[in-house]
């Protein structure tokens, strides 16, 4: 076997474990996503009323945001097949900002209800209902959950960065750059289903 | 084992995996090491510190009930026992159990490469079984007082207990972490790594049972992850998922629960089974009879698994339909397993077999499988179920399906492949000694649970009504002469590392890859990687 070939098997090799471990992250907010739907099903009046009040503005601001980070991570990964490791590295400077913008637009936004006495454990939130309760307690935690995702994201494009400014990535040999790509598109996709789920049925 | 060395490789120009210099010297040898050989020792020791641990904690709960009344501990202590000895056995032995020992160890040799896909995620899960374990261990000594919720931590009283719940949850989270890496490794290995000619249906049986295993590590795995931050989230910021003081659902806690832990169930019991495959062939001198059916009933174990979590919650309301449902899906997952023990009966078959140490252990396996899996048909029928839920006779169950199944499957694979892993051979004759005095007292202990349990003894409660006494009398000493059977057992196969004779590299006439290799095998595990021309088990 000569060296490209092992290089490309071990990129299959790799990114077979990457997929696998993708289906482990499904199942881990699958798991969230099945207890969100009881509590719907049972509260579905008082998750209705609470949607209202979370802002759609952000919501979708956020949502956006993701979605060209997705497409820039994926640019990226281009630009390195075409060899052109200063864009390749812009983008991927584009994919952090942007999921850096996404982690400040969420912490202003729990701040806003954290201001309000909305949050678990809170007397305010604990004088309302059941249903306000748990469709809070979801909301922070799933969104919680997602964005320690987002962070662990921002760390392994930190580190792919680094890598491809030492040219240990490059355009025979990216596919740690394609896994950090899968990642990312992962916790953009989890993001589309929490979105419509928090903000938009109302 | 200086004194050894010369001995052990002479008829090999590679030194062994024991002996190969690497980077590291010393203990880092071994707790760096990215070598599959050496992380399958590591988590043997481990795990085996960690049964010790169990097994003696489980001896102590018998002696409590070998009379009524207070006999060493005090209720809260034998609560604090059962919960450890639940999880120490459940989390950090049987369900890691043969795919970390054998699995690490044997996978990439009998398919015919040179190392698991991913060696440092390899090492990296065993440091989370470590921290795991560390955790749970932890828990008993930090805070107000352990954790007493049984190893199952039903809501809502695990978040409303004093016992110190966080470690012990987030380290058997951990364990679960430990697990999935651990079993997506073997997946990509077996996808990617097979050696040239080795076709799917040309792998032996004990990879094909950790390929079913390692789908159900990776997919029922996460669910409990969750529930674990779910019940951290309960406890530190009182979010209300599972109390229904906040309108949360406690039955919706046990249905996430068994969601993974019934599955887990067949992670415990598929390698064990894969190991009985090989050995079973191995001592008639036999192709495995329906190669094909074992491996088709290992995928449908592991696939059936999923749906029959319910029947763990037969009493804790439930509708009819439901009821219906998973009882009748309990019955099927009988009939692969049913499938198997034909299989392994019908290898025996006109053989002429020949009756060494694994071969025993690989019977006592079928035997003990037997008495749990039928016993478990009789939980799963709904109208037994309600009268026997939570009575000894459940423990009686898992106990043979679980200690029985696993454990026996463990031992059998540990005097199977001990040659091959130190390259010295055992005492048989203390082996078997040990075996007999084993089986005397397991039968002893677990078979008298069943009549305590039809006659009502309820299970996790340090004391009884005298008249249960007898049984329990038995029981006890059952646990204790047991005991002594599993201390000549270990006992026996750490003397022998060293006064051992020295091991061939066949020692059973064993066809798979892994006795083509000297013993033990060389770090590299081959020469030259093999092609594989015909299938595993070709006696004639």
């Amino acid at each position: 076997m000569n060296n490209t070939q092992e290089i490309e098997q071990e990129a299959l090799t790799s990114k077979t474990g990457m997929w696998l471990f993708l289906f482990t992250e499904l199942l881990l907010f699958g798991g969230l996503f099945i207890v969100y739907s009881v509590y719907r099903y049972q509260n579905s009046e008082a998750f209705h009323l609470a949607a209202n009040e979370l802002s759609v503005f952000i919501g979708t601001f956020n949502t956006i945001i993701l979605l060209i980070s997705s497409s820039t991570i994926a640019m990226s990964i281009t630009a390195i097949q075409k060899k052109n490791k200063r864009l390749a590295l812009l983008l991927l400077g584009a994919t952090f900002l942007l999921g850096f913008i996404f982690l400040v637009n969420k912490y202003f936004e729990w701040g806003h209800h954290i201001k309000e006495h909305i949050y678990p454990g809170s007397y305010d939130l604990s004088l309302r209902g059941h249903g306000d309760i748990l469709f809070y307690g979801l909301y922070y935690f799933m969104t919680g959950v997602h964005a320690l995702h987002i962070i662990v994201g921002l760390g392994f494009i930190g580190i792919v960065t680094v890598r491809i400014s030492k040219d240990k990535i490059h355009s025979g040999k990216f596919v740690l750059l394609e896994n950090c790509g899968l990642y990312w598109h992962l916790v953009d996709l989890i993001w589309i289903f929490l979105f419509p789920l928090f903000y938009l049925i109302t | 084992m200086e004194s050894s060395e010369m001995t052990i490789q002479t008829n090999h120009e590679e030194p062994s995996y024991l002996h190969h210099k690497g980077k590291y010297k010393g203990i880092l040898s071994w707790i760096l090491s990215t070598d599959h050989k050496r992380i399958g020792l590591l988590y043997l020791y481990s795990l085996l510190t960690m049964f010790a641990t169990g097994a003696t904690i489980g001896v102590l709960m018998k002696l409590e009930l070998i009379a009524p009344g207070v006999t060493i501990v005090n209720a809260q202590t034998y609560n604090a026992f059962f919960t450890l000895h639940g999880i120490i056995m459940i989390f950090a032995v049987v369900i890691p159990g043969l795919p970390a020992v054998f699995g690490n160890f044997f996978l990439p040799i009998m398919i015919g490469a040179k190392d698991v896909a991913f060696p440092k995620i390899n090492l990296l899960s065993w440091y989370f079984y470590v921290s795991g374990v560390a955790l749970v261990l932890v828990s008993q000594f930090l805070g107000d007082r352990p954790p007493d919720t049984g190893w199952t931590f039903y809501a809502p009283y695990s978040f409303r207990t004093a016992g110190n719940m966080l470690p012990a949850v987030f380290g058997v989270f951990l364990l679960g972490f430990s697990s999935i890496l651990t079993g997506l490794n073997f997946l990509v290995t077996i996808h990617r790594m097979r050696a040239p000619g080795m076709s799917w249906m040309k792998m032996p049986l004990f990879p094909w049972t950790l390929y079913a295993t390692g789908w159900v590590q990776i997919l029922a795995t996460p669910i409990i992850g969750i529930t674990f931050l779910m019940m951290a989230g309960e406890r530190i910021f009182k979010i209300g998922f599972f109390d229904p003081a906040l309108g949360g659902d406690p039955l919706l806690y046990q249905h996430l629960f068994w969601t993974y832990s019934h599955p887990a169930v067949y992670i415990m019991i598929l390698p064990a089974m894969g190991a009985i495959s090989e050995i079973i062939p191995t001592f008639c001198q036999k192709t495995a009879f329906g190669y094909k059916f074992i491996v088709a009933s290992s995928i449908a174990i592991a696939f059936v698994g999923y749906f029959i979590w319910g029947h763990h919650m037969f009493t804790s309301g439930m509708s009819g339909a439901s009821l219906f449902a998973f009882s009748l899906l309990t019955f099927l997952v009988a009939i692969p397993s049913a499938i198997k023990v034909f299989n392994w009966v019908s290898t025996m078959h006109k053989a002429s077999i020949d009756l060494k140490t694994p071969f025993l252990w690989a019977v006592g396996f079928v035997f003990v499988f037997m008495i749990g899996g039928f016993s478990g048909l009789v939980l799963g029928s709904l109208t037994a179920n309600i009268h026997l839920h939570n009575t000894h006779f459940v423990l009686a169950h898992f106990h043979f399906v679980l200690f029985g199944g696993t454990g026996y499957g463990f031992f059998a694979a540990m005097h199977y492949w001990y040659p091959k892993i130190t390259g010295r051979m055992y005492d048989a004759g203390w082996a078997n000694t040990g075996l007999v005095i084993f089986f005397i007292g397991y039968m002893t202990l677990y078979s008298t649970m069943f009549y305590l349990g039809m006659e009502g003894m309820p299970r996790r409660y340090f004391d009884y009504d005298p008249i249960f006494h007898t049984p329990n009398v038995y029981s006890s000493l059952g646990a204790i002469v047991m005991y002594m059977g599993l201390a000549i057992i270990i006992i026996n196969l750490i003397a022998s590392l060293k006064k051992g004779a020295k091991a061939p590299a066949d020692p059973w006439g064993g066809k798979t890859l892994e006795w083509t290799i000297p013993s033990p095998p060389p770090a590299e595990n081959f020469d030259q990687i093999p092609v594989v021309t015909k299938g595993p088990y070709q006696y004639e």
